[in-house]
């Protein structure tokens, strides 16, 4: 065996640039969502949705919320040329109180997911990150809210709450109470999986604080499955939004609600169909629109799936 | 190769026993695996110490006792005279900049979501009394020059980067502190044989450069052998035989070195014909239930009856020139043998 078994060799060639696309997980997810029409589809739908909700006097010359423009001897009268989708039992514009409906629909969305997301986010990091009795402190705790069904828990809590103070605060409340400990449970399991991996042991080495730890290193890479699951709620909050509204426990009248207004003409249905049935399909078009997003979503950032 | 003077690592009788638990809600201690088992040893400055050992000896358990990435049982790390095994907060910050890592895998030590600037700049936001703000861009570069990398590519995303270059991000961050010791965990064995031997060639560059002292881990006896000016051979979480380079390679005493010397592949046909092959029996003893006496008397072919009464110390055999664990400890050139 000679002295030396290994010899020198030219210095590495350093590769010539080619200017090929980034292959960051982001950037190759933003290239795939821009290439797939669900994701189109569903983010031009969602789009148009935020902008009814946020200017409804630009899709409606009706103001909805003035009860001046409802007319009792039009109550129930079909689709007609002024009311496109008929009047509802007090003579209302359906159409202009389903332009004016959308906002609480993308409010109660957005913030309950907002609030779910920090919260379950935040508690989800501080869990797997520390683990030991943290950990067994937030998932019990956790575990706890999540056995509760949570339709009945939802009913509970705005019971509690009573009617004279139930609005979109309290339903969206309700919703985030019993929601939070699923993101909980994903960013924890994310957070787990990242920090044993090498770049975090070498940040420890380098003398890193567990603030640095978490925000540089963990974070950026445990985010994406909680990314997932918040655009999933957007669409799950609304339909329960709706579902509570409906049961009469979630938004009140004289606030324009989708299930409000299906609750309202259900008993007259076979009578006059297009008050139930024009919020019940901005209802479906709505939470399609997100659930679509979040599954595009999902295929973009699952590196599985590739 | 510098061997007086204050020794920049003492490491003495390290012990590191991760518990066996049992029980769901009252945890007790069945056991312990016993992953490192008293070692000591100095590294002095400018030395390279190799320590080789097979799988699950130990080893990496080592390097992260030596960064403080663990806590050991009991036993001392001093690095320039510094308790790193019980500092904390301030104090063990540090001593950090004096022993920095390079980890064995290229494409998880480095975190896919900071460029290259920030991986190898982060030493410097973490103790940032080491460079002012503004210059460290520029020592960012320098370092990356320092490691042959482009520093143009200062913007640039770990992905983008080759194996070879990736370890020299990864050489780059080590570097950053100006630590006097570097602990590489099987830097190499990761890589294209062909990009380790760039890999050794510019740790040993930078060892002269900046008089690094490595404690070099790897599984490859011949890298090992290329590097190191002593070697430390592990089995079960003890060191068996620690010398010289030539005195392990070329006269080394314990059984276990000598079967491991004999199944290094030998590139020349003829040599290959000649050589001895000691092939070991059986497996490695679970290091939760070590072997009484001699660890390796179960798998050795010398085990007489005191292996197993009386564990072997750590020292100088007669007939021998170097510290070796075993009783019948005796200079067995396997390598040269006829």
């Amino acid at each position: 065996m000679s002295n030396s078994t290994i010899t020198a060799s030219p210095a590495e060639n350093t590769k010539p640039e080619k200017a090929k696309k980034p292959a960051s997980l982001w950037s190759d997810a933003w290239y795939d969502l821009r290439h797939s029409k669900v994701f189109l589809f569903g983010a031009a739908l969602a789009l148009l949705l935020v902008i009814i909700a946020a200017f409804p006097s630009l899709f409606s010359s009706v103001d909805a919320f003035n009860p001046s423009t409802c007319d009792l001897s039009r109550a129930r009268d079909g689709i007609e040329s002024a009311h496109w989708f008929g009047s509802d039992n007090l003579g209302c514009d359906t159409y202009s109180r389903v332009i004016y409906g959308a906002r609480v629909s993308i409010i109660v969305g957005i913030v309950a997911t907002l609030a779910t997301s920090i919260v379950g986010g935040f508690l989800g990091l501080l869990a797997g990150f520390y683990g030991k009795w943290t950990d067994v402190l937030l998932s019990r705790v956790a575990e706890i809210f999540f056995a509760i069904p949570s339709i009945l828990g939802a009913l509970l809590i705005l019971a509690v709450i009573g009617r004279d103070n139930a609005g979109i605060g309290s339903v969206v409340l309700a919703l985030s109470v019993l929601a939070w400990p699923l993101v909980l449970r994903i960013m924890r399991a994310a957070v787990i999986t990242t920090k044993s991996q090498d770049y975090v042991l070498a940040a420890r080495a380098l003398g890193a604080g567990p603030v640095r730890i978490m925000v540089r290193h963990i974070l950026p890479n445990a985010v994406a499955p909680v990314i997932v699951v918040t655009t999933m709620n957007l669409g799950v909050f609304i339909a329960a939004e709706a579902a509570l509204s409906f049961l009469g426990v979630g938004i009140q009248s004289p606030d324009i609600s989708w299930g409000l207004m299906i609750a309202d003409s259900r008993n007259r249905f076979l009578e006059a169909p297009a008050p139930l049935l024009f919020p019940a399909l901005f209802l479906s078009i709505t939470v399609l629109a997100f659930v679509m997003l979040g599954d595009a979503v999902r295929d973009a950032l699952d590196p599985k799936l590739r | 190769m510098a061997s007086n003077g204050e020794p920049i690592l003492q490491v003495r009788d390290l012990v590191k026993h991760f518990p066996l638990n049992q029980g769901i809600v009252v945890k007790r201690q069945i056991g312990a695996i016993k992953a490192v088992d008293g070692v000591s040893f100095d590294l002095h400055r400018g030395e390279t110490l190799g320590i080789v050992g097979e799988s699950g000896c130990g080893k990496s358990t080592l390097a992260k006792l030596l960064m403080a990435l663990e806590t050991p049982t009991s036993g001392s790390v001093r690095v320039a005279g510094n308790d790193l095994a019980h500092a904390k907060g301030a104090e063990l910050k540090r001593i950090r900049r004096n022993i920095q890592m390079v980890m064995q895998d290229p494409y998880t030590s480095l975190n896919p979501r900071m460029t290259v600037g920030d991986i190898v700049g982060e030493p410097f936001e973490i103790h940032s009394e080491v460079a002012p703000k503004g210059d460290r861009r520029k020592k960012v570069q320098d370092l990356l020059e320092v490691v042959g990398l482009n520093p143009d590519h200062i913007n640039r995303y770990p992905h983008q980067f080759s194996g070879g270059q990736r370890q020299r991000i990864g050489i780059a961050r080590g570097l950053a502190l100006q630590p006097e010791i570097i602990v590489c965990d099987e830097p190499v064995s990761a890589l294209d044989v062909s990009i380790q031997a760039q890999v050794i060639n510019l740790l040993e560059r930078l060892q002269n450069e900046f008089d690094l002292a490595y404690i070099f881990i790897a599984h490859d006896l011949s890298v090992v052998r290329h590097i190191s000016d002593r070697v430390a051979v592990m089995y079960l979480g003890k060191i068996v035989e620690i010398g010289k380079d030539t005195q392990i390679y070329d006269r080394p005493t314990h059984p276990y070195t000598q079967a491991l010397l004999s199944a290094v592949p030998v590139p020349d046909p003829e040599g290959r014909e000649n050589r001895e092959r000691i092939i070991l029996q059986g497996d490695p003893p679970s290091p939760a239930n070590p072997p009484s006496g001699c660890r390796f008397r179960t798998r050795c072919w010398k085990a007489q009856e005191i292996c197993a009464e009386e564990e072997p110390l750590l020292q100088i055999r007669p007939g021998a020139d170097h510290p070796s664990a075993c009783h019948f400890a005796e200079v067995h050139d396997v390598v040269h043998a006829s």
